[in-house]
């Protein structure tokens, strides 16, 4: 596709360096079109799911069976005034929203949405999505210091150390995973997924303490429940966001969802081969292709799990939450990766085989 | 100007900015967070050297934990800017010789005579390489000693943070999650048996 | 990937240290408090066990390992072997104090330990890379042990300057190591020497990064005008922590300034020889006269610190193997001097009473003889009085630098020895010729009296018999 727009636009004229600089940018574009649309409709997934879990509707008045709801739900936000506190910290104020989901945006240009579909192949790509997932905490920290609220910066405390805590755990997770694929890279790590026994060849099953803890991490990352306890309505109100209104409420709400997705489709990618078919090596037919249907399918699942928590679980204590983290996750996945090496070595099974 | 000119000269402005920014304001939240930001420059400037390892590694482990750290506290101190301000003329003197001496030095030093382009010429690219491979090749075979030198210390301060802070207070309750695991219902409750009373 | 494996076997002593001080750490995670003394024992073993290791693999010719980054030689192995006695010693004496003040926690010994491993790849570097990390797991540890006395402030107080002024040093010798770097590229302090010796003495950079080295290194010694540290963190520190930084990691610190001056700038010699000479005369001078004026035996000691630190650069500065061997004997000497001294202080102190003033030494003589007298050999031999240690070591120092004609560097260092003195005699004075304030009868336990006696007869018999040592180190050096 890139090379197929640069030629178009030299064919208009352009000189090289502009035409790649446009294709970038429309690339940049087309990825943002597609995730807001994402995050739209994941609102309304989430109250229609959490709705037929309560044995509810959820909502349906908006267009057709409630499809337009989060339309009326962006209109709605966009005319609402901003209002800004007295004493707040008025630059930092308005930057937060914006610190909070740049970096759940930049993450998405090393990741591969199916074999070669991405806007950077670097070589270091887990590292840099490690590294810019963990700027997010400072929309958090921000907001909630330049609200001049103590509700707000108790919220952003409490995010902050959780963030942080998790991030060790998360980050260990990862080790494993690289240390199986062998590589930094997306593609690699996928093509590294890649065998004769379907979805048994992926990640997911050597890997399974670090795959559970990685999902659990990202629930806790993204402060949603059962790890809400940033936000907790029943204590704090709302956490670092409760002076927020109108659009500046609306942006941290993109990118906890943008982050959402985010984690969603890393888990598919790391653990459970991305864009691989579950039946690849059983079947010749169309199953058995690779396609970047298996890897919407996949993430849409890891989406459901999050709203599935959401309508189950109780949300965590502040002390349990750290002792889930520092006591029981880091300890484990730090125990697993001495498997993994093990496993590495030895070469056992389908996954490590020496190629 | 070529493109990576452009970027170089824009992230070096931002850097230099930035640090400026870090030493004067008065806001020492405001600070911390240039702070942030010339890292974050600081990174983007040795992406242009291919340098990916570190850069990432800068904004990982500065930005993504020290720095958040460092903001957790500086909020919660609440710092008096003017107190730490005081004596600010009387040590302007000597900082200012100690500044320009430092500069001068650099100046003589650091600059084109000795680490110019024609003393240490741009290595040649060796094509597609994982700067990230290469450096863990290195760092786990020729340099392994100073490698794990350099995790004892981390031992070491792991060690002395615990035995410097940790401390039970008598005064403070804690929770076992252990012993409370453990509680069987017979701990809780005691069934008896009472005798219905006689209908009066 | 071809890439050689590398010989362990030099790096044995490493590897033990640093296997026995996670075993420990481990260990006394389930100690209760009462039978912390295993971790005690447990430390005392590994020193031991690692002096033995050491003397096993001693060998005459130098061996170089770890891709260059590690040497083990004959002074590597003398170097490591005091420092395991001198830590032994140390620990020793701590063990009684430290449990008077209910500081006898592991952390303690396994900081001790941390740092013995410190100084040992210190010893044994050959890479700026390894001087710079052996040099900062040493102080590391050493920092929090100078803190470990949580709820005293003059302990803090003393930690948080060593630690702020110790954290110049190392950015100034790092930037000084990025200097020579840049124009070398190498860390290699073998190769390094060689590719400064073709770059000629003139080059700039190379003069400029000397003198960031040395002043990260004079910051490490303790050496005028980079001492300001010394006093404030001998005095604020636990006399326990004193003993052990006053001690061993002075070796440490000669060792990195013969590793990266010696080994690795020979080409520069002219250079840092005047440095060293102006660094040797103001610490001789400052560090007496400044000792006159202290009330506290513990200052008192870090100043006289101070002006051996002078008499141990001007070893050093003459740049002959006759040199190199007096300084080491005189870091040698000084060692033994300084526990001595601080095991004075500990078997006169009490649970609640520091014996740190000079007038808690009057009338010692009174209340025990046999100590006054040990005191009196120490302090004789810390002034330079014959026949004892301290006079040979100095001697063995002046001939070195009579020998290359800075005579009248001699003639300063004698001088303000004499001024000194007069400050190791007060002491004799008040402890043989005043009466006692203090009537309570000494506490300690029978090992360290023993200890005691047995560190004051050494320096009276390696001050009668001074060859033995004085060879050794001249063996040593090669």
């Amino acid at each position: 596709m890139t090379e197929f727009l640069q030629t178009i636009f030299i064919g208009w004229g352009l000189p090289e360096s502009l035409a790649i600089g446009l294709t970038i940018l429309l690339q940049i574009a087309l990825i943002l079109g597609v995730l807001f649309a994402a995050v739209a409709y994941l609102t309304l997934a989430e109250r229609k799911v959490i709705g037929y879990m309560q044995v509810r509707v959820g909502p349906n008045r908006v267009g057709p069976r409630g499809l337009l709801q989060p339309i009326a739900d962006a209109l709605k936000l966009m005319f609402k005034e901003i209002i800004i506190p007295a004493g707040a910290d008025k630059k930092l104020f308005l930057i937060a929203p914006v610190l909070a989901m740049a970096p759940s945006l930049a993450a998405w240009a090393v990741l591969p949405v199916a074999d070669g579909w991405v806007l950077a192949d670097i070589n270091a790509g887990l590292l840099y999505v490690l590294a810019i997932t963990s700027m997010g905490v400072y929309g958090v920290i921000v907001a909630g210091w330049a609200s001049n609220s103590k509700y707000a910066f108790l919220g952003a405390m409490r995010s902050a150390a959780q963030i942080v805590s998790y991030e060790i755990a998360m980050g260990f997770a990862l080790v494993g995973v690289l240390m199986a694929a062998g590589s930094l890279n997306f593609g690699q790590i996928v093509a590294s997924q890649q065998g004769e026994y379907g979805l048994f060849s992926w990640f997911w099953l050597p890997l399974l303490p670090l795959f559970v803890i990685y999902f659990v991490s990202g629930v806790a990352e993204t402060n949603r429940a059962p790890f809400d306890v940033a936000e907790g309505e029943s204590e704090i109100v709302a956490g670092f966001h409760v002076e927020y209104s109108g659009m500046a409420f609306a942006v941290f709400f993109l990118g906890e969802y943008a982050n959402m997705i985010l984690i969603s489709a890393l888990a598919a990618l790391l653990f459970l081969g991305g864009w691989l078919s579950p039946f690849q090596g059983w079947t010749d037919s169309w199953l058995g292709q690779s396609s970047i249907i298996w890897m919407l399918i996949k993430t849409s699942f890891f989406l459901f799990l999050y709203l599935w928590f959401r309508a189950t679980f109780p949300r965590y204590r502040y002390d349990q939450i750290m002792r889930l983290g520092w006591k029981v996750f880091i300890p484990i996945t730090i125990v697993w990766i001495v498997v993994v090496g093990g496993l590495v070595m030895g070469e056992i099974g389908p996954w490590f085989a020496a190629a | 100007m070529a493109f990576e000119q452009i970027v170089f000269y824009a992230f070096s402005a931002v850097l230099v900015f930035s640090a400026g920014v870090v030493i004067t304001v008065r806001n020492p939240v405001h600070a911390a967070l240039f702070l942030v930001l010339c890292f974050f420059s600081t990174a983007g400037l040795w992406l242009l050297l291919r340098a990916e390892f570190l850069a990432i590694a800068l904004v990982l482990v500065y930005v993504g934990a020290v720095m958040v750290l460092f903001l957790f506290v500086v909020m919660m101190l609440d710092i008096n800017i003017a107190v730490v301000r005081q004596g600010f003329a009387r040590y302007l003197a000597v900082g200012g010789v100690v500044a320009i001496l430092l500069i001068a030095v650099m100046a003589m030093v650091v600059g084109g005579d000795y680490f110019g382009l024609e003393r240490t010429p741009v290595p040649e690219p060796i094509g597609e390489v994982s700067n990230t491979r290469l450096l863990g090749l290195q760092l786990y075979t020729d340099y392994v000693y100073p490698f794990e030198i350099a995790s004892v210390i981390l031992l070491v301060a792991i060690i002395a943070a615990i035995a410097l802070t940790l401390r039970r207070r008598p005064d403070s309750r804690y929770q076992e999650p252990g012993r409370q695991v453990e509680v069987r219902r017979g701990d809780r409750v005691r069934l008896v048996s009472m005798k219905s009373e006689e209908r009066r | 990937m071809n890439f050689e494996t590398p010989d362990f076997l030099p790096v044995v002593p490493e590897l033990f240290v640093l296997g026995m001080a996670c075993l420990i750490l481990v260990v006394d995670l389930f100690l209760s408090d009462r039978s912390r003394v295993v971790t005690y024992l447990m430390s005392q073993a590994t020193l031991v066990g690692a002096l033995v290791v050491t003397l096993g693999l001693s060998s005459p010719i130098a061996q170089v390992t770890m891709n260059g980054t590690f040497v083990l030689d004959p002074m590597a192995t003398l170097l490591k072997s005091v420092v395991y006695i001198a830590s032994f010693v140390a620990f020793l004496y701590a063990k009684d104090y430290l449990r008077a003040r209910s500081l006898f926690k592991g952390e303690f010994f396994l900081l001790g330990l941390f740092a013995v491993l410190g100084m040992m790849v210190l010893i044994s570097a050959h890479s700026m890379l390894t001087v710079y990390l052996g040099l900062e797991l040493m102080s590391l540890s050493l920092y929090a042990m100078v803190a470990l006395q949580r709820n005293s402030a003059t302990a803090s107080e003393a930690a948080m300057k060593y630690f702020i002024l110790g954290a110049m040093a190392s950015a100034m010798l790092l930037y000084g190591m990025s200097m020579l770097y840049g124009a070398t590229g190498t860390l290699d302090l073998g190769e390094l020497g060689a590719r400064v010796q073709g770059a000629g003495p003139s080059s700039l950079v190379l003069v400029f990064g000397l003198v960031f080295l040395i002043v990260g290194i004079a910051f490490k010694l303790g050496a005028v005008p980079f001492h300001m540290w010394v006093p404030d963190v001998y005095h604020g520190a636990p006399t326990a922590v004193t003993l052990f930084v006053s001690s061993a990691p002075k070796l440490a610190a000669f060792a990195m300034l013969m590793r990266l001056l010696v080994d690795g700038l020979p080409g520069l010699h002219g250079h840092w020889q005047d440095m060293l000479i102006l660094l040797a005369v103001l610490s001789v001078a400052l560090g007496n006269v400044l000792a006159i004026a202290q009330a506290n035996i513990k200052r008192l000691l870090a100043y006289s610190g101070i002006s051996h630190v002078g008499f141990l650069l001007m070893g050093v500065l003459a740049g002959t193997p006759e040199g190199y061997a007096a300084g080491m004997y005189y870091a040698i000497a000084y060692v033994i001097m300084t526990l001595g001294g601080f095991g004075m202080v500990i078997l006169m102190s009490r649970a609640g009473f520091e014996a740190d003033r000079l007038e808690d030494y009057k009338g010692l003589n009174e209340r025990s003889p046999w100590f006054a007298l040990m005191m009196l050999i120490l302090m004789f031999s810390m002034a330079g009085v014959p026949p004892f240690l301290g006079f040979w070591a100095k001697l063995a120092v002046l001939e070195a630098v009579v020998s290359i004609d800075l005579i009248w560097v001699a003639v300063v260092a004698v001088v303000f020895s004499v001024i000194g003195a007069f400050y190791y005699l007060r002491v004799v004075k008040y402890m043989y010729f005043d009466k006692p304030e203090d009537e309570h009868s000494l506490v300690a336990g029978s090992d360290l009296r023993f200890l005691l006696s047995a560190n004051g007869l050494a320096v009276l018999g390696l001050g009668i018999f001074p060859g033995s040592l004085l060879a050794l180190c001249a063996s040593a050096i090669g």
